[in-house]
């Protein structure tokens, strides 16, 4: 409680914590309620590990730094031996959607993109941040659809969140688990090696080799990986870091098309099956590669405009 | 022996290419740096605490999902389909340009209706086909194949360019976090805003090519049988 009425902690701080708090609770309620489920194949390993993840989401702040990350193993041991589950399930049926879209209609795009709206609105015009400006779009989305109809009860918003939350499972916690890789590769100086390595074929000091460099290394290392996400902590820190933002390049440029470079080979990879494998099966396509085929020449495009306003903007 | 702290980097590497388990591939590496780079397993436990911890905000979706399913539920999908339903496209190569313009506006948002097995097939490749129908052409079996693979390009392209733009987003947060580890602090706003030209170039790029295939082949397999019908339209 002490931190909730320390006057000198920001607003914005707080209501953070507030929003981790509920986004913990509703983890643990996931957890909780698979573990009780009869009809879920693998209940106490679902429960493991919503409810670990849930514990650190919410109270990781007053929680020592070695227990979080002993909860942290605790929780991936479940989703390794692939034993994090869906249980019983109330999806919308079709006659539902089909009564509610006849209800309220458009209607329905006002709370589905205030939560964007929200979210920038407090980046721009508030101190607290965009993240707080997500936890107010949700609420006022709420509002909205449990004015738009009686049958939005709060255990309806309470299940469908742990619907969702179990169909996406354990992978949902990737960018986070690759996050901290990138944590541990820094920690133990994996940037350092790399730095010394490729400062053998990259010039030091020459910028603009470092951007080609980073962006090329971007596409072909997702298209090994087929996972963009693994690949910028790896070579942000081996790449972006010794031989572009150390001779002053801006952080934000440089960062963050460095990850939509990293799009380009998602575009053309067979590794990330969801986007371009999975479609082919879908759609019936003859060609297994169908759909990379027509993703290949937009992507040679964006990489050559994206390396061209990295060294516009450095 | 400097090297040898590289062993988690190549485990990362020929993990993902060897489809292993994600989950199992970042433990293990983690660990063997952890190993190799002396942090011992106190060391260890202590960052990766430390650092999921700083990272929570990526957990941001827990939240977003308390009102997406419930959006489902009210019939989001089924107005996106009556509003793209409104719009009177010509040709397949139109149909699939809409809905990039479409789709990039709400991924912008981080809305989505449902990618390809959603939306795609339920609803874009009927209006699809329809347009060609509706000239009076059989559709050409190659010429459908492509316009699925279009479609899913379509769909690939809007949501990994624009949804960088909503400010919050999975990965301008990891963007953040990774700066952050190399002692640069930056704001999500601005991440936002530096992709917002990239966005538009991909998105252009993306209809213009795919509307240039799209008549190109056209032409090819319904050949004048398409200006003759337009014209006797127009009359």
């Amino acid at each position: 409680m002490a931190f909730f009425m320390d006057a000198d902690i920001p607003l914005g701080t707080k209501l953070l914590e507030v929003i981790f708090i509920v986004m913990g609770l509703l983890t643990i309620y996931t957890g909780i309620k698979n573990g009780l489920d009869e009809e879920n194949p693998s209940r106490l390993g679902t429960a493991i590990f919503w409810c670990s993840l849930g514990i650190v989401l919410a109270f990781g702040r007053w929680i020592p730094a070695a227990v979080n990350g002993l909860l942290v193993v605790i929780m991936t041991i479940p989703a390794i031996f692939h034993k994090v589950k869906a249980g019983k399930q109330k999806p919308p049926t079709k006659e539902e959607v089909e009564a509610a879209f006849n209800k309220i209609g458009m209607k329905i795009f006002i709370p589905a993109l205030s939560i964007g709206f929200f979210a920038i609105l407090f980046a721009v015009y508030t101190d607290m941040g965009a993240l707080v400006g997500i936890g107010a779009g949700v609420l006022v989305a709420i509002i909205l659809l449990m004015v738009y109809s009686k049958d939005n009860k709060p255990q309806v918003f309470l299940n469908d969140c742990e619907r969702l939350l179990s169909t996406v499972g354990p992978l949902s916690m990737l960018p986070m688990l690759l996050a901290s890789l990138g944590a541990i590769f820094t920690a133990a100086g994996v940037g350092d090696v790399i730095a010394s390595l490729v400062g053998r074929i990259v010039p030091e000091g020459n910028v603009n080799v470092g951007i080609i460099v980073y962006a090329i290394g971007m596409m072909l290392f997702t298209m090994i990986m087929g996972n963009a996400f693994a690949a910028i902590t790896v070579m942000t820190v081996g790449i972006a870091g010794p031989f572009v933002l150390a001779y002053g390049a801006d952080p934000v440029v440089i960062g963050m098309v460095g990850l939509t470079a990293g799009y380009c080979g998602t575009l053309c990879t067979p590794m990330a099956a969801n986007f371009n494998i999975v479609p082919v099966a879908m759609l019936d396509m003859k060609d297994r590669m169908g759909v990379i085929k027509n993703q290949v020449i937009p992507a040679i495009i964006l990489i050559v405009f994206q390396i061209a306003y990295m060294i516009a903007l450095k | 022996m400097e090297y040898v702290k590289l062993l988690g980097i190549l485990i990362v590497i020929i993990g993902f290419a060897l489809k292993l388990d994600s989950i199992l591939i970042i433990m293990l590496s983690a660990a063997v740096t952890a190993f190799v780079g002396g942090l011992g397993i106190t060391g260890l436990l202590e960052t990766l605490g430390t650092s999921f911890v700083s990272n929570r905000s990526m957990a941001i979706f827990i939240l977003i999902m308390l009102v997406t399913g419930t959006l489902e539920r009210n019939g989001l999908k089924e107005a996106a389909a009556s509003l793209i339903g409104k719009i009177k496209s010509a040709s397949a190569g139109m149909v699939i340009g809409a809905y990039g313009i479409m789709r990039s506006i709400f991924a912008a948002f981080n809305v989505s209706f449902g990618g390809v097995a959603g939306f795609v097939r339920p609803i874009i490749m009927p209006m699809a086909i329809g347009a060609i129908e509706a000239k009076g052409n059989k559709v050409h079996e190659e010429h459908l194949e492509e316009i699925k693979g279009m479609a899913s390009g379509m769909e690939n392209i809007a949501w990994f360019f624009c949804q960088v733009l909503f400010v919050g987003g999975a990965g301008a947060l990891l963007v953040q976090s990774t700066l952050a580890s190399l002692g640069y602090e930056v704001e999500l706003i601005d991440l936002a805003k530096v992709e917002i030209p990239i966005a538009i170039v991909a998105i252009t790029v993306a209809i213009v090519y795919y509307f240039i295939k799209d008549r190109k082949l056209s032409k090819k397999y319904y050949g004048n049988k398409v200006d003759k019908k337009n014209t006797a339209y127009k009359e």
